[in-house]
């Protein structure tokens, strides 16, 4: 018999739904049934593990990662990686993607009318320390246009993808600017309904990780599903 | 203190910047054994293929342990082998990857859960990621899995048994919405 210690649930409002229909998306994507719950098991317990030999010199500085300098504003984005009790999360896998300064990514399917810089490509990934904290260089993204709805535009906003411990830890999200007029427009931000969990989503500019005469400072910490208190008992 | 999980939010359709670098269709690596190939199609509530999503893949070894700090289980590791696998749908929204095939591992209780590979999907259009698991259709430890069993409906529990294509070789096909609707798991 092996006792497994499972994951906590999530509070209503805190999460998206798969169905929202404000993001035209989902409709054809989201699953029609009810998802079936199931009890951790060793099988959700566990997970992948990267470790930071994974990781390139400049994988974490995307400003470094072209021949010249990639064009816009610089910033640092800096956090740590907390469970729900607030303990860090080290040595786990944080993949970043984003576009450029124009708003446009470096990908095939991004036909927006709008420059590709040669020298950003807009891939970072670094590995957390022992302390739960990651530090990534590069540049502020742009909006950009997007045919969801009429006249519709993406906040700015930069993609990042964690694994945690366990299987059920994983999280995909979209870290937004402060006082970005775009946010109360977006229905990809607004598909998680509770009013906290939203701003969560949302950095803090933060003075003491900006670089005097070279870069602006965020914030943003990320938090993973945490441990339930006991052995589920299903 | 207790913190909110924070949300999850849809990975667009331009993931493959930041996510394919780490593409491992070859779970198997140099671990020794025998190889078996799984390969399936996504499709939507239209039966349209699904060309932008990414497809996970976590399982046990085929002693049936995982590789991870958590699994105590006294059993033998290859550290070869790890467990995990990463591919993008192509333009016809077919994943394939190659692999060992996982041995059974322990369920809730005294249950023994059959041998299964647990599937994450992201894509464009779903703000968060799908739980999913593909079993094996030749392993009659299936009437017996404790999390099959949580599927009522026999039809709808086949949606989670891959087909044989022959020696080695199976097929999963993934339907978001709709008729033949894949069972999805909150987990």
């Amino acid at each position: 018999m092996v006792d497994v210690i499972g994951y906590r649930r999530e509070a209503p409002g805190t999460q998206p739904a798969h169905l929202f229909p404000g993001y035209a998306s989902t409709v054809k994507r989201a699953p029609s049934q009810s998802l079936i719950k199931i009890p951790h098991t060793l099988t959700e317990v566990t997970g992948p593990l990267f470790g930071h030999d994974r990781i390139g010199p400049n994988d974490a500085d995307l400003t470094k990662q072209g021949k010249g300098e990639p064009i816009g504003e610089r910033m640092i984005l800096s956090g740590r990686v907390l469970d729900e009790d607030g303990k860090p999360v080290p040595d786990t896998l944080v993949e970043l993607w984003q576009c450029n300064s124009a708003g446009r990514y470096h990908h095939p399917v991004d036909q927006h009318n709008a420059p590709l810089d040669p020298n950003f490509t807009g891939a970072g990934r670094i590995v957390t320390n022992g302390k739960g904290e990651y530090r990534f260089v590069t540049i502020r993204p742009g909006e950009y246009p997007w045919r969801n709805h009429y006249n519709a535009w993406r906040p700015a906003h930069i993609h990042l993808s964690l694994f945690g411990p366990a299987y059920v830890t994983r999280l995909v999200t979209q870290m937004y600017f402060p006082g970005d007029p775009l946010l109360p427009l977006d229905p990809i931000f607004n598909s998680v309904a509770d009013a906290v969990a939203r701003d969560r989503l949302i950095s803090s500019f933060d003075i003491e990780t900006t670089i005097p005469e070279q870069a602006l400072g965020y914030k943003f910490d990320i938090v993973l599903r945490g441990r339930a208190a006991t052995p589920m008992v299903d | 203190m207790k913190l909110i999980p924070t949300g999850s939010q849809t990975v667009g359709p331009y993931l493959h910047v930041g996510l394919t670098w780490l593409t491992t269709q070859d779970i198997a690596g140099t671990a020794g054994g025998r190889r078996i190939r799984i390969s399936g199609r996504i499709t939507d509530a239209d039966g349209v293929a699904v060309p932008d999503a990414l497809v996970e893949v976590w399982q046990a070894n085929p002693q049936g342990k995982y590789a991870h700090p958590a699994d105590k289980q006294d059993k033998p590791v290859d550290s070869a082998f790890k467990g995990w696998g990463r591919c993008p749908t192509d333009k016809d929204g077919v994943f394939e990857f190659t692999t060992l095939k996982p041995g059974a591992v322990p369920g809730p209780g005294n249950s023994l859960q059959a041998p299964h590979l647990a599937v994450t999907i992201f894509m464009r259009g779903q703000l968060k990621h799908l739980f999913t698991r593909m079993y094996f259709p030749d392993e009659a430890a299936n009437a017996d899995d404790p999390i099959l069993n949580f599927v009522d409906d026999k039809a709808r529990r086949d949606t989670l048994i891959a087909r044989k294509d022959g020696e080695g070789r199976y097929s999963w096909d993934v339907v978001l919405q709709g008729r033949n609707e894949t069972v999805f798991f909150d987990c």
